[in-house]
């Protein structure tokens, strides 16, 4: 992306972001189709009002806040994927944990900073929250959303298509592995079958999951190595969760993880600003 | 930054703040206690606040010895026994003697364990007559083991007829004369093997005589106790085609019985959980509500008793997969409509599926469409739901609920939920073999919740009353009944727990309120008057009840309707619908009492 000022708009006053990259709309537009296809296949959403209320929240936060705080306009696909994961990954019998939800997490960008740079991803943080501390009101999507295997076998093509085009192939293709391997471990140490394990890796939640907030580029780590490294590290807490029979491990260990490494990469590579400076 | 973007700043940390910080309260102050909270009930604040309190009776004093034992399943099944083993504890009321006094009929669900039918001896007591009256030894290795039973005069001789459903061979027993019951099976055109949860008496076509729905849950090809395979369970939690299928057997009126499912269009494989038949578009004939575990719940048009057409997504109850269990009607706006309560799962933080108050948005005729009102009313989250009956407990002439809880009471502490949805979350490979899921171990799912009392206030908003008209009980309950056992005018209330004795409630009421009862026969219609509604008016309300031939889950309440009337003492008039077409009238019907009414022989 380049920043450049746009004539048209110098009269609002915001720097505007001009898209120099297409693909910025490929996942918006892969997680519309998942949605699509589970919709139309096995009409996966309870209602259509609560996910038009999730996108619709997010996009009107993000552009609000941008505009307050930053004083930009943002592209809006990362707003928008907000919006469409907290629709499809939480459930409620009402409307306002959508709201609150989706809430949540656009403003944790503007709020949970460090040098101006967000720690978590925002749906990962909101979700998770909203499952910890309000389970009365909220569950999450852990159920199957149909037996299509054909369906499942195309969205993750089409998902390690997209995530090999963002250079993030590497993050999902660890994570996946790790997985796989921890399963088996966990099912020699708890004796339940593997495939018992390995069976979350098949459902609709870890296609959101590993597709879209383990490779978020907001809030990934610079350096291959260390994008690795995190990913067996959100891998290994979930695994360590999992002993401990908690059904949203994988959202909280992505949680508690990520914003920890992001800070410390963010303070290292400051430092290393400073030193070279000198 | 700019003063304004760092006030800006300050109040968007402010209002994350109030948000993560409101969310968690707002959460908790919706609290709802599946264990009934810490209520410990006295009787006579019962009494003094809300005219009634329900006393669970000592059975031995009363002498039900009753006790559900679960089915014996395949060894193949050991890992997840507790989960499939889990119903067959059944209730249903009956007068099977005609002596004017409400019987009880328990089914048993181990190979070789004992139904009881207990006969009402007028004196607060039941005997057990089921030995003598051959309907206790059913459950015979190779027959499969009882799931429930229904209750209907299917030859319209005047007495009713027993029909038990299992897991296995489904079986129908005549009455003869309230003296004993003949085994009919043989030669009646019944299918040979269903594991079926669900069973209802109907007249689809409204020739006079009952019809049976059968619902069936597992595959019929499979018998649970000898298994070949550990394929046997459902393809998904949301959208499982692969259960057994149903039954429509229409009576030919010679003991016989045709299949004529396929005929009228009713070929879902769905996991069906309950049913209930009623008229709700003012045709005269039943339509048919299904209520399926792992899928939506269906709703069956019935095309003037030649067809019935599927339309749940289009009258709006079809179109989120829930866990549906049970199938209720009732009036609960007093509006002279009937809606419909079906339960489900609420499991904090799991699954909050809530229960379902379908009203109906149109009267009359046409094609009905429905609205969930259950949250609104305030009768949505009850726990792991099974059955759940309407029933004015406190004659005040709005009608409550009842809703039996609790799936799994072993180990306290321990929880089979994580293991539960690391497979349920799956692809459906995994989900549809059983020796996929993690051993069960002992853990609890959803145990030791006290079952639901919501008393309608008027007009559809209801009070969680649970523990505060009764003493802390928790079981792991299924069927529901709701009867007059001891023909006081007031509902008491019978609970078969899963693996265990029966729950007996004796309701005490003590705020003079009033009653009225009405037990129908027909002649034209089946002698049951199974499907006949009733309207009563009074004191500007208008209430409409239903003659069902079973409704809840594995369950059959009373067969005469109860109307309790709060303080009025005069009746406007009463209103039959009769399956037959006929309408009749009766005006200023008396309180305080049960009029029989026999429908007129003649139409007219």
């Amino acid at each position: 992306m380049e920043l450049v000022t746009n004539p048209e708009l110098q009269a609002n006053k915001f720097p505007v972001v001009k898209k120099t990259d297409y693909f910025t709309y490929v996942p918006p537009a892969f997680i519309t189709l998942i949605l699509l296809i589970g919709q139309i296949t096995f009409g996966i959403l309870d209602n259509y009002i609560n996910v038009v209320v999730s996108i619709g929240t997010s996009l009107i936060a993000e552009m609000l806040l941008a505009s307050l705080i930053l004083g930009t306009r943002k592209n809006l696909a990362s707003a928008y994927i907000t919006g469409i994961s907290v629709g499809i990954l939480i459930r409620s019998n009402m409307i306002w944990p959508y709201v609150v939800t989706a809430l949540i997490s656009i403003l944790s960008k503007y709020v949970l900073t460090y040098k101006g740079k967000h720690l978590w991803n925002p749906s990962n943080l909101g979700v998770s929250w909203m499952l910890l501390m309000a389970p009365l009101s909220v569950a999450g999507l852990g159920i199957q959303w149909g037996n299509n295997l054909w369906a499942m076998c195309v969205i993750w093509c089409l998902g390690l298509g997209i995530v090999y085009r963002a250079k993030k192939f590497r993050v999902t293709v660890t994570y996946v592995i790790c997985f796989i391997i921890l399963a088996y471990v966990r099912s020699l140490l708890t004796t339940d079958p593997f495939l018992s394990e390995l069976s979350p890796l098949t459902g609709p939640m870890y296609q959101l999951f590993i597709f879209f907030m383990i490779t978020d580029p907001g809030v990934s780590v610079s350096g291959k190595k260390a994008q690795i490294l995190v990913v067996i590290l959100v891998a290994l807490v979930e695994f360590a969760l999992r002993l401990e029979s908690v059904i949203y491990a994988p959202f909280y260990a992505l949680c508690l993880v990520v914003p920890v490494c992001r800070f410390i990469d963010l303070k290292r590579n400051t430092s290393k600003k400073v030193v070279t400076g000198f | 930054m700019t003063g304004s973007k760092r006030v800006f700043k300050i109040l968007t940390t402010i209002l994350f703040v109030v948000l993560l910080i409101g969310s968690a309260l707002l959460s908790h102050l919706k609290e709802f206690h599946l264990d009934g909270g810490n209520a410990e009930a006295n009787e006579q604040d019962a009494l003094a606040k809300y005219g009634f309190y329900l006393e669970p009776v000592d059975n031995k004093s009363i002498g039900i010895d009753f006790r559900h034992l679960c089915p014996m399943l395949d060894p193949k099944l050991d890992n997840i026994a507790p989960q499939i083993a889990s119903m067959g504890a059944a209730v249903s009321i009956v007068d099977f003697d005609n002596d004017g006094w409400n019987d009880i009929y328990f089914t048993n669900s181990r190979t070789g364990s004992l139904n009881a039918l207990y006969r009402n001896l007028h004196n607060g007591k039941f005997e057990n007559v089921a030995p003598q009256m051959g309907l206790a030894d059913v459950n015979k290795k190779g027959t499969g083991v009882s799931m429930g039973a229904v209750w209907g005069d299917y030859d319209n001789d005047g007495y009713e007829d027993l029909f038990l459903y299992k897991w296995g061979k489904p079986e129908l027993f005549h009455n003869i004369g309230g003296k004993n019951f003949v085994n009919v099976t043989e030669g009646s055109g019944l299918p040979k093997w269903v594991n079926a949860n669900c069973a209802i008496w109907l007249d689809f076509d409204n020739d006079g005589k009952l019809d049976l729905f059968l619902g069936g849950y597992y595959n019929e090809n499979i018998d649970l106790s000898n298994l070949n395979t550990t394929k046997i369970m459902p393809e998904s939690f949301r959208y499982a085609n692969n259960g057994g299928r149903n039954y429509l057997l229409k009576n030919l009126g010679n003991g016989k019985f045709k299949d004529v499912t396929a005929e009228y269009g009713l070929t879902s494989t769905k996991w069906t959980l309950a049913a209930g038949a009623a008229d709700f578009n003012g045709d005269g004939y039943p339509e048919l509500y299904v209520a399926n575990d792992y899928n939506v719940d269906e709703f069956y048009i019935n095309q003037g008793g030649k067809k019935f057409v599927e339309r749940g997504k289009v009258v709006g109850i079809g179109n989120i997969p829930k866990s549906g269990m049970s199938v209720a009607f009732g009036d609960i706006n007093n509006n002279g409509t009937l809606g419909i309560y079906t339960t489900n799962i609420t499991e904090p933080g799991i699954l909050i599926q809530g229960n379902n108050y379908w009203q109906p948005k149109n009267t009359g005729t046409g094609e009905p469409s429905f609205i969930n009102l259950a949250q609104l009313s305030g009768i949505e989250n009850a726990g792991w739901s099974y059955g759940a009956q309407f029933g004015d407990l406190n004659n005040d002439g709005y009608t409550d609920i009842y809703a039996a809880n609790g799936f799994i009471s072993a180990k306290k502490g321990t929880s089979y939920w994580y293991d539960y949805s690391k497979v349920t979350g799956g692809n459906s490979k995994i989900i549809g073999d059983a020796a996929n899921w993690p051993a069960m171990d002992g853990k609890s799912q959803s145990g030791y919740q006290q079952n639901k009392i919501w008393l309608n206030n008027s007009n559809a908003l209801f009070e969680d009353v649970t523990g505060k008209v009764n003493p802390y009980i928790t079981f792991d309950s299924r069927a529901v009944a709701m009867a007059d056992l001891w023909n006081r005018g007031v509902l008491d209330i019978v609970v078969a727990n899963q693996n265990n004795v029966p729950l007996i409630y004796k309701n005490h009421l003590q705020n003079g309120n009033h009653w009225v009862d009405f037990d129908l026969h027909g002649t034209i219609s089946n002698a049951s008057a199974v499907g006949a509604k009733v309207e009563l008016d009074w004191d500007g309300k208008k209430q409409m009840q239903i003659v069902s031939g079973g409704i809840g889950f594995s369950a059959q309440n009373q067969h005469r309707v109860h109307f309790g009337m709060g303080k009025a003492t005069t009746t406007d008039r009463v209103i039959i619908h009769w399956p037959s077409g006929q309408v009749y009238t009766m005006e200023k019907p008396q309180i305080d009492q049960l009029h029989v009414i026999t429908e007129n022989k003649t139409k007219n």
